[in-house]
């Protein structure tokens, strides 16, 4: 019987090798311009990726 | 440490030094909690008992537990702190990013304005086209190898001085393909001065349009008046609602404000989507401790029960075929930000910057008029080195508060300015703030579990 899902979560040791491009919003202007959210936001280099 | 929490029939474990999450049943989630501090006989027999499980199955489940943290997705250590400063010295000298005050005046006279009715605690001014564009020179000749540069028209009322927004736009557009560059604007407004013209233009040129409603009309008319002391929202509404849907009702976000007058902002979102709106955004006030619209302790529970509420409501909704989003509740588990957007923070001060009508360099809106942190001006560029280092040496562990908080990896550290306003350091933390971040965050968790496991979306 299943006790634990683990959810799909991006690997943060690993993007630390790709990452850091710098592309993506600033967490401010994306909407609320009051509350950081950083976790809120999208990775613009995997949005590319997508496309 | 892991984090613990469940919401309804959810439980949650948050790793937070991998920001792993794992959804578990009531039994794990206890077992997880007991892990670190009992031995695997003694957790055993204690939950085998309460739980009236097959201690074989408990037993399993924790060999289950061992292996996660093997694997580095539970109980995992801080290895990132070396890194800390690494984003920002790798970009360092680049902006990407404006936040142009168009307006430093406005058609309202909302009487929680963080920017003093617009006017910043000083002179009523419109930005001139030739600052603009000094300001749009600077972003792009500091811009590097970005591409994608972004610009907020935004006030006071950025649509008292829609011709310059317009002449400012068909600049950015005339140099884009020279410089190699992509321009996305943002319009911020309060809906006053929305006509037939500015919705064809927004629907033209702006990537995203935020639009100021507070919800129920007598909550938002209580702030959101004119200087003749008449409230907004009539008015307001129906325009809001022909621009979004001549937009095709996305590319926007409704942007309300809640006071210590509502805690109770869900019944304005619940208003919001009832007109609707369903790109929905709502932001406690920012205000001085003392002053009569700012949160209170008082309100804390209320307005916890309000995100909890919130995402109930999210997904019904969701199961009813009629989702909407909230912008706090949005989280891409799986392809978030890396590990270098995660523990650097906003980026103001920094990659991004607010410009006063005369071209002042702050470093975000939430700054202009704080003299000391005024950074130098779009022609000269940064000349407050010393100001534009503190805002480059914040990060999720410049801030001791943060480094025992689940949430780190999430917040980045949270909002300078509130940090500024609540302790007199950008290095310090807002700890209200604080509080309603984790209950969003672990909404927000709870509604991607919840996805996922509808979805069977577990970790391959």
């Amino acid at each position: 019987m299943e006790h634990i899902k683990t959810l799909n979560t991006r690997n943060l040791c690993e993007s630390a090798k790709k990452g850091g491009c710098g592309e993506c919003q600033t967490s401010c202007q994306s909407a609320c311009k009051t509350s950081c959210g950083i976790a809120n936001q999208q990775c613009e280099s995997k949005k590319a990726q997508e496309k | 440490m892991v984090h613990r929490f469940h919401l309804d029939d959810y439980y949650l474990v948050v790793d937070p030094c991998s920001a792993s999450v794992h959804a578990v049943d009531e039994m794990a989630y206890e077992l997880i909690g007991l892990y670190e501090g009992k031995s695997r006989e003694e957790a055993i027999a204690e939950l085998s008992a309460r739980f009236g499980e097959d201690p074989a199955e408990v037993g399993a489940c924790w060999d289950q537990i061992t292996e996660l943290k093997n694997q580095g997705l539970l109980f995992s250590k801080e290895t990132f702190e070396p890194m800390a400063g690494e984003l920002k010295q790798r970009t360092a000298g680049v902006v990407k990013a404006l936040c142009l005050h168009v307006a430093h005046t406005c058609n309202l006279n909302c009487a929680y304005c963080f920017a003093s009715q617009g006017k910043y605690h000083g002179e009523r001014a419109v930005m001139s086209f030739e600052v603009g564009k000094q300001a749009l020179d600077f972003l792009v000749a500091n811009s590097g190898s970005r591409k994608n540069l972004e610009v907020d028209f935004f006030g006071g009322e950025p649509l008292m001085n829609f011709d310059v927004v317009k002449q400012l736009v068909a600049y950015a557009r005339s140099i884009e393909k020279e410089h190699g560059k992509h321009f996305r604007f943002t319009l911020t407004t309060n809906g006053m001065l929305i006509d037939d013209e500015v919705i064809d233009f927004a629907n033209r040129e702006m990537s995203n349009v935020v639009l100021s409603l507070d919800g129920r009309k007598e909550i938002h008319d209580r702030c959101r008046v004119d200087y003749a002391g008449n409230g907004s929202w009539e008015r307001i509404v129906p325009k809001f609602q022909q621009l979004v849907k001549a937009r095709g009702g996305k590319n926007y976000y409704m942007r309300g404000t809640f006071t210590h007058a509502n805690p109770d902002f869900l019944e304005d979102i619940k208003v919001m989507l009832d007109l609707g709106f369903t790109e929905l955004s709502m932001e406690p006030v920012v205000c001085a401790e003392g002053d009569p619209a700012a949160l209170t302790q008082e309100d804390l529970p209320v307005v916890m029960r309000q995100y909890e509420d919130l995402a109930r409501l999210m997904l019904q909704r969701e199961k009813e075929g009629r989702p909407f989003t909230f912008y706090h509740y949005m989280l891409d588990l799986a392809d978030g930000p890396c590990i270098y957007k995660r523990i650097s923070g906003c980026g103001s001060g920094t990659e991004y910057m607010a410009v006063t009508p005369w071209g002042d360099l702050y470093p975000c809106h939430q700054f202009v008029g704080e003299e000391a942190f005024r950074l130098g001006d779009v022609w000269q560029g940064v000349t407050n080195h010393d100001a534009q280092q503190e805002f480059a040496d914040c990060n999720v562990y410049a801030r001791e508060e943060c480094r025992d908080c689940w949430a780190r990896l999430y917040c980045s550290g949270g909002c300078a300015a509130n940090a500024y306003h609540a302790t007199g350091s950008v290095r310090g933390v807002y700890r209200y703030g604080c509080e309603l971040f984790r209950k969003r965050m672990e909404c927000a968790i709870m509604l991607q579990a919840a996805r996922a496991l509808a979805s069977g979306g577990e970790k391959k």
